[in-house]
């Protein structure tokens, strides 16, 4: 900081740092709710985006531990996740305008038999 | 000040995801994710990546999830319809998220090496340059692999979006 | 002086700066626009209209702010905030000028500089379709939803050639920070011709300044690409259901936008605030001289004004005397190394925004699929092939 905060902070019963756990922590926290999307949503854009947020949590993951190692390949293989990502979401949502095109529904339930 | 802004967007951030999982309207889901994605991105730079933050704004929350958008604006998506199954799945569901997430968190806790922490400035080897230079040397072949996997996306999503399929 | 402080005085000035600028650009844009039409354009409120921004604002805080029945009523809330928070930050990274040192203080124009500002801006920028998109969604009604749909698909199809067309300039300053960008300009070809990227060495970047002139059209929604609010077949588009201040802060957005985008343009390719001719051929005094002939076509002016006008004789020499002043600002010698490159900062992004003006008062307006087609089939591989040949140049001249 080039100077000093003009109003006075009162201390924080908080760490000077953070450790690293807790971005793990975060991550797992954030894993699961992707899981749990993942399992209980039945709009196939929902579970799509379920899949998003997991892929986002594992990022957070790689970046700590770039943090952590003091090196650049966790954000190397964040950008490459980022990048599948995109192509995924691309082919994902072409595939799921067919569906709905095909099948009039979004629901993941109703698009169970493989010949319409 | 490093652990107040991380316990203000980490609760951002699961707040968001929350949501994510608890709307029934996809547009409400896929406004969380962006959320999510926004708080993840100032964490980024607090952990020192501003490339990674940049490119996590630019293509995730600016192009992917305006993707998203524009297909349940495209589609007139509308809300989940309410199940007529019991809610066995959250009652039996929910505890056992809790339980796993302590597991966790506890394994995290005791096998995560202690180290000094993360303060804001301790790392800034993720600045373009360094990721460029990582990018187009030592990942050189990883990089052009992911350009062949982009033109198959591109092809693949133009065969599929095509009126006759 | 702290730096806590300091910043909260630029912060404050910036925010008043750049909001009656907003409304004054609305005043500037209907006055060139009648003029391209041969009309006087707003001329009751004040002299030349000039408290025109003033009674529209007080007229549209004051109305009623109608919530229409069926809306979303949270994100139809959130969608205006959204627009003009993101309009607002996005400023932030902007350096009008270089660093002075007044008072003893060591400071610039500007609020931050930020080692990705470029990233930073294309970031906020492609926050902006959000606005839009929500907007658009959560009003409830096909218009506003087809405006919306307009947009996202809009946008993501311009911030390609957008984003492919600031590459090129980059690699040949090596810097993503606005300051830097603009500091790599400084200097002259052969001693008077500016080295600006749209003149830079290896290759100008003449092509990649017009595609990104384009670029910067279709992401601020303005003509002939601003099909997200054709008024004649889309009402107003994905505004159409908002009123009262809710209605303003799209507004303010859009103008915002066309500030920034015009600032980032004048920092990329036009040089930032380094002047256009040496100051050994006196590009020191341009302002003065400038100052002095607007001040000279006041008082003519004032003198030759028929019995109708009233106003102007008196507002005409009040101008006068005030370009005078300002004129006389410009030769106080302190005062000098911020006010020239400022002047020179902003005559670029004036002339920018008039560019800006001029083309929605020429040119009609695209269709839809003509919109798509041009971006994907011609604007992408035109900034393809500039960006290679750029690469390509940068990396025969580079030691």
């Amino acid at each position: 900081m080039p100077s000093e905060f003009p109003i006075p902070i009162p201390p924080l019963p908080l760490p000077e740092a953070v450790p690293l756990a807790w971005y793990l922590i975060l991550s797992a926290i954030l894993f699961s709710l992707g899981v749990a999307g993942f399992l209980f949503r039945r709009n196939i854009i929902t579970v799509f985006m379920s899949i998003e947020l997991m892929l986002n949590a594992v990022n957070l993951t790689f970046v700590a531990f770039s943090y952590h190692l003091k090196s650049v390949d966790g954000h190397i293989f964040s950008f490459f996740v980022m990048v599948i990502a995109a192509a995924e979401a691309a082919v994902g949502l072409a595939i799921i305008l067919t569906v709905f095109r095909n099948r009039q529904t979004l629901e993941i339930d109703e698009v169970s038999s493989l010949k319409l | 000040m490093d652990a107040l802004l991380f316990l203000t967007f980490a609760t951002i951030a699961v707040a968001c995801a929350i949501n994510l999982v608890l709307q029934t309207h996809p547009i409400a889901s896929a406004l969380s994710l962006v959320g999510v994605m926004g708080s993840l991105a100032v964490l980024y730079l607090l952990l020192g990546g501003e490339f990674i933050a940049a490119v996590q704004v630019i293509v995730y929350a600016g192009a992917i999830m305006v993707l998203f958008v524009f297909v349940i604006m495209l589609l007139n998506a509308a809300a989940e319809k309410k199940t007529k199954k019991p809610a066995l799945r959250a009652v039996v569901a929910v505890p056992l998220l809790f339980t796993f997430l302590m597991l966790v968190a506890y394994l995290i806790q005791t096998q995560v090496p202690k180290g000094p922490g993360v303060q804001f400035g301790g790392f800034s080897g993720g600045s373009p340059a360094d990721i460029g230079r990582a990018l187009f040397t030592t990942y050189i072949l990883p990089f052009e692999i992911t350009s062949v996997v982009i033109l198959i996306a591109i092809l693949g999503a133009v065969v599929l979006a095509r009126k006759e399929v | 002086m702290n730096f806590y402080i300091l910043s909260l005085v630029k912060t404050g000035l910036l925010a008043f700066v750049l909001l009656t600028f907003c409304a004054y650009l609305v005043w500037i844009e209907r006055k060139v626009l009648a003029h391209i039409q041969l009309r006087p354009g707003p001329y009751r409120v004040g002299p030349h209209g000039l408290l025109q921004p003033l009674s529209d604002l007080i007229k549209l805080v004051t109305k009623e702010g109608l919530i229409p029945g069926n809306v979303s009523t949270g994100l139809y809330l959130f969608a205006p905030f959204l627009a003009v928070a993101l309009a607002l930050v996005s400023i932030v990274t902007i350096p009008f000028g270089p660093e002075f040192e007044i008072f003893g203080v060591r400071t610039w124009l500007g609020l931050t500089d930020l080692n990705i500002g470029v990233l930073f801006i294309l970031a906020m920028s492609s926050l902006g379709v959000y606005a839009t998109a929500i907007g658009g969604w959560a009003s409830n009604s096909k218009y506003a939803l087809l405006g919306g749909l307009r947009s996202s698909a809009q946008m993501i199809s311009y911030e390609l050639p957008l984003a492919l067309a600031i590459v090129a300039p980059i690699l040949i300053a090596n810097t993503l920070s606005f300051k830097e960008l603009a500091e790599a300009q400084s200097g002259f070809h052969f001693g008077f011709l500016p080295k600006w990227h749209i003149f830079a060495a290896p290759f100008p970047q003449i092509f990649s300044f017009l595609i990104f002139l384009v670029a910067a059209f279709a992401e601020t929604n303005r003509v002939p690409f601003d099909l997200p609010e054709a008024e004649t077949e889309l009402v107003a588009g994905f505004h159409t259901e908002y009123t009262s201040t809710m209605f303003a802060a799209f507004f303010t957005a859009e103008y915002a936008n066309i500030v920034t985008i015009c600032c980032v343009t004048t920092l990329l390719f036009l040089g930032g605030w380094h002047p256009l001719f040496p100051s050994a051929y006196g590009s020191d005094y341009v302002p003065v001289i400038l100052l002095l002939g607007v001040a000279g076509m006041f008082f003519f002016h004032a003198g030759q004004t028929i019995k109708t006008r009233r106003w102007d004789r008196f507002s005409f020499p009040v101008g006068g005397v005030l370009s005078l002043g300002l004129a006389g600002l410009f030769l106080i010698p302190m005062l000098q190394p911020i006010l020239v490159p400022f002047f020179w900062f902003a005559a670029k992004t004036l002339l920018l925004i008039f560019v800006f003006i001029w083309v929605r008062g020429t040119l009609p307006r695209f269709r839809y699929d003509q919109l798509m087609r041009f971006a994907w089939t011609f604007l992408f591989p035109v900034a393809v092939v500039n960006l290679l040949i750029t690469a390509f140049a940068v990396a025969l001249t580079s030691k």
